[in-house]
């Protein structure tokens, strides 16, 4: 459905991203990750057709952004990092002046704008302007108007950008809501979001491409080490060493707490197996063995770091 | 032209759901009425024709001033809050988007000039004027006034906010309005063209005195599309530049 071959795009001489390439298969929910200025707005960008790429090709549903972007601008829908919204208007005729704009069937308007009121929980609001709407409500509008139209491909750039914690929750059953029916590429800066949505993570960092695949197919094959959270009600003697003993633990460090006991233990590959069967073995009360955040995020750092040193010499 | 006509209506009723509409349509109409009883009307006794053609100078450079004022938001204001994406993302063109906008500016001056009909009204019913003096003024107004909204509306689709916009829109629109003068002070070949290009001097006066000459109006038409077609490129080039 979505095809870049060495995208690169230049703003007065920097380089916003360089020679970036990948495929998205239709149906797809696929998420660019990387740090802010890294460059996953620009790729969306060019892929919504609203910025020509300096060189390389990209085509949206094989059609190219360079030479075709009207039929392209039929098939997406683009929610910007800030929606575009009509302070003055109500959500119901912003709704419906979109629709118009993106070639709904002038029959098919208002039933269009009711089905995407649903879905982004906006039928409470419709009446309301835009300009008295909360960011969250903001949001959904966003995102109702880059569903309007029930595009083929939906472009959201960092759509649970500045939500509270509940409304990341809906935005997440939102997007995943749009698995199947639609492809839909999603940028972000926060790892476990992108996790939690996509089938699959492009990593960009300084413009460049710098690993993809799904979450757990990017640590088989990029994350050698892996750190472990093991909780217990208690510490038999000589259980640190025992779990240094075990093939593929590299570090253990002991945390003492007042409701439980809590290791860190650094590994090579996944021995999650091995360290609870050593905990029960040794009736130290198992209480729970889960990868820490800091295998989330080392990830992401470690993906970045080749290039962040080569950036520093 | 049904998506041009989608984004003029937005556009119009924009102005009519903000502050921004009302200002410009009342400030216009104030000055206009004060100029009129002022200067037109005045103290001296005048023929009919002379109050009328007076009332004419004066509202044209009201309408000048009010295009600028309603065209310099219409691109601006997109880029500023972030709206101009959804445009750019959705099946309308370029040259859509810029008729569109400036058909809605269009129909907002004329809305104000309806509006100040009850004073050549005036005119028209106490002194003797024809009919084809008073239609020949409300097009000349027309023309002056779609002039300087396409000017203007080149000068938002080149600048990031709507302050540099009118700034910019009002400069273009002084420069094509003093060329007359710089006519006067230059050698032919020079002297022809700046004083064919002034908008105002050579134009204009005929339209006040209810001559319509076919010259005229192909100057002011060749004005508006020159500057439509430009404003046109001008958004062609942002995906250009980002």
């Amino acid at each position: 459905m979505i095809v870049a071959e060495g995208l690169s795009k230049s703003y007065s001489g920097r380089r916003a991203i360089d020679g970036v390439s990948f495929t998205i298969a239709e149906g797809e929910i696929v998420g660019l990750l990387g740090l802010n200025g890294a460059g996953k707005s620009t790729i969306l960008k060019i892929l919504g057709c609203f910025l020509l790429p300096s060189s390389g090709r990209a085509t949206v549903g094989g059609y190219s952004v360079d030479t075709n972007p009207q039929a392209i601008r039929r098939l997406i829908g683009y929610l910007p990092d800030v929606p575009p919204l009509y302070d003055e208007m109500t959500v119901d005729s912003y709704l419906t002046y979109v629709a118009k704009l993106k070639n709904v069937d002038h029959k098919s308007v208002a039933s269009s704008v009711g089905i995407v009121k649903d879905k982004a929980n906006l039928n409470e609001v419709g009446l309301a302007r835009i300009s008295e709407l909360s960011h969250g409500f903001r949001q959904r509008v966003g995102i109702a108007q880059a569903l309007v139209h029930n595009p083929k491909v939906i472009i959201l750039d960092e759509p649970i950008n500045g939500l509270d914690p509940v409304q990341i929750v809906e935005m997440r059953d939102l997007i995943l809501s749009l698995r199947g029916q639609h492809t839909v590429v999603l940028s972000s800066h926060i790892l476990s979001e992108i996790t939690r949505t996509c089938d699959r993570v492009l990593v960009v960092d300084h413009g460049r491409l710098v690993a993809e695949g799904s979450e757990a197919s990017l640590q088989s094959k990029m994350f050698e080490s892996m750190r472990l959270s093991l909780d217990l009600t208690t510490v038999p003697n000589g259980f640190a060493e025992r779990l240094k003993a075990i093939n593929g633990v590299s570090a253990v460090n002991y945390v003492p707490g007042q409701g439980g006991e809590r290791f860190y233990l650094d590994t090579t590959g996944d021995v999650r197996a091995q360290v609870a069967k050593v905990a029960v073995d040794a009736g130290a009360g198992l209480l729970g063995l889960s990868r820490g955040e800091a295998g989330l995020e080392g990830l992401f750092m470690k993906l970045i770091k080749p290039v962040e040193e080569r950036a520093h010499g | 032209m049904g998506k041009c006509l989608l984004v003029a209506g937005r556009e119009l009723r924009a102005y009519f759901s903000t502050w921004m509409g009302y200002v410009i349509c009342a400030a216009a109409l104030f000055i206009e009425g004060l100029l009129f009883n002022a200067y037109a009307v005045g103290n001296q006794p005048k023929v009919s024709a002379d109050v009328l053609a007076d009332y004419f100078y004066f509202a044209s450079g009201m309408t000048m001033v009010a295009g600028v004022f309603l065209a310099m938001r219409l691109l601006a204001e997109e880029k500023q809050n972030g709206t101009l994406v959804l445009f750019y993302t959705s099946p309308i063109s370029e040259r859509q988007i810029v008729y569109g906008k400036f058909l809605s500016a269009l129909c907002f001056s004329f809305i104000i000039q309806l509006l100040s009909l009850y004073m050549p009204g005036l005119v028209f019913m106490v002194g003797k004027v024809s009919l084809g003096h008073l239609a020949a003024g409300y097009l000349m107004l027309t023309l002056l006034g779609a002039s300087a909204i396409s000017i203007s509306l080149f000068a938002s689709a080149i600048s990031p906010n709507q302050l540099v916009a009118g700034v910019t829109g009002a400069l273009f629109l002084v420069t094509f309005l003093i060329l007359w003068m710089v006519a006067d002070v230059v050698s032919p070949p020079l002297k022809e063209l700046f004083g064919y290009l002034a908008i105002h001097n050579r134009h204009f006066v005929p339209f006040s005195q209810g001559i319509v000459h076919t010259r005229d109006v192909i100057y002011y038409g060749s004005v508006v599309v020159f500057f439509l077609e430009c404003s046109v490129r001008a958004l062609e080039a942002r995906r250009w530049q980002g």
